[in-house]
């Protein structure tokens, strides 16, 4: 039952977006698509599942003082497969993505559940609570994708959703809206939350 | 140098890291509290932004690309970094004090943001050369800590006024940003 717990987490209760706040330059640079958001957000999850996997196994071999070292190294190391592997095989992706996938390596979730989940939990539990983060971070990211997408180009996942004479909402697309969408999201997500603390 | 002018000006202003490219957001918005702590965040960015991007850019062109092991590059960017970081904090002890009082505690928090890495990657991406590296470098750092004490003189501000329950914090703050951003747009005709 508690492996399942870990695994829901990151959907609401702990979600890494919405709740948490964290990753956000990955969230907001690339989301003006929504495959991007997949792209970005699967990658993710692959690291965050296979450093969350090591750490949990290597828990009770990294000394203390080095921890944070160790641990940035096994994320940069799969960090740099994931980014060879798309390199390869999704191309496209990977050159909408960029940067941003070398930089998954200073992405807070996932030294963050290195740190406050794996480095202390079984390896079950950990590779629980990386699937779930990270496919919380995917669907999150994705959600914004699709809103920044059908506002700005009228489409989700490329498929025409508004009929052409739809006036293209531009602010969608630039960054300065993907700061806004955000915000108004948090903003909605608190509200929903309040409602049902309220409730509960 | 009408190329460095270009870079400078691009990367202060147009290509703002992040407000226009959205790139070390989470300092941005962790940091921008007191226009102090920003003021002091910013600067320990700018010399730790050009110190790695120059370090990097030594080690990828005369290491990595001879050996042919450029794939390595985000594993030893960021050692790099990490490491420099430590060995940044360690000489400011030593030799200023009063240097490390006001710079010390924002250091450690610099390895993990992001605009350090970026950097030092998009410059290797660019095949620049070492002097464009170093000012890209300070442009850019500039250029965040510019947005940087803005950001927190408007959320001083901001933190008197009465704002909806489930809209303080952090949402308020990106929608800030955002409004923040869209002004930062107006300078996008300065470089073609």
């Amino acid at each position: 039952m508690s492996v399942l717990n870990d695994f829901l987490n990151g959907f609401w209760n702990e979600n890494p977006v919405f709740r948490l706040v964290l990753g956000m330059c990955a969230t907001m640079a690339i989301t003006t698509q929504a495959i991007n958001g997949i792209g970005m957000g699967l990658a993710a999850t692959f690291v965050l599942v296979c450093s969350n996997f090591v750490v949990s196994v290597m828990r009770k071999i990294i000394p203390e003082k080095v921890r944070l070292a160790v641990f940035i190294v096994v994320i940069a190391t799969f960090v740099t497969i994931v980014d060879l592997v798309m390199e390869g095989f999704f191309y496209e992706i990977h050159k909408a993505l960029g940067v941003f996938i070398p930089l998954i390596v200073v992405n807070c979730i996932i030294i963050a559940r290195a740190e406050a989940f794996a480095s202390k939990y079984p390896v079950i539990n950990s590779i629980a609570d990386g699937l779930g983060m990270g496919l919380g971070f995917t669907i999150s990211i994705t959600v914004l994708g699709m809103i920044r997408e059908l506002l700005g180009n009228g489409t989700i996942f490329g498929i025409t959703i508004f009929s052409k004479s739809y006036q293209a909402f531009l602010l969608a697309l630039i960054p300065g809206g993907a700061f806004i969408a955000l915000g108004l999201l948090l903003g909605m997500m608190n509200k929903i939350n309040e409602k049902l603390g309220y409730k509960g | 140098m009408g190329k460095l002018i270009i870079i400078i000006m691009s990367t202060v202003l147009v290509n703002n890291f992040v407000l226009a490219r959205i790139i070390g957001i989470c300092p941005f918005l962790g940091v921008s509290k007191k226009t102090e702590t920003a003021v002091g965040m910013g600067m320990a960015v700018i010399f730790v932004i050009t110190l790695a991007a120059s370090v990097t850019w030594t080690l990828f062109t005369y290491i990595l690309a001879p050996l042919n092991i450029t794939y390595m590059q985000t594993i030893v960017f960021i050692l790099v970094i990490a490491v420099l970081v430590q060995f940044v904090e360690m000489v400011i002890m030593k030799t200023s004090p009063a240097l490390y009082q006001a710079l010390g505690i924002y250091l450690p928090l610099i390895t993990t943001n992001c605009c350090v890495l970026a950097v030092s990657v998009i410059t290797v991406q660019l095949s620049y050369t070492f002097i464009e590296t170093v000012v890209f470098a300070l442009g850019t750092s500039v250029g965040f800590t510019l947005a940087l004490i803005l950001f927190a003189g408007i959320r001083e501000r901001l933190s008197l006024s009465e704002i909806p329950k489930s809209f303080e914090g952090t949402a308020i703050a990106l929608i800030t940003a955002g409004l923040l951003s869209l002004a930062f747009l107006g300078f996008s005709g300065l470089v073609k």
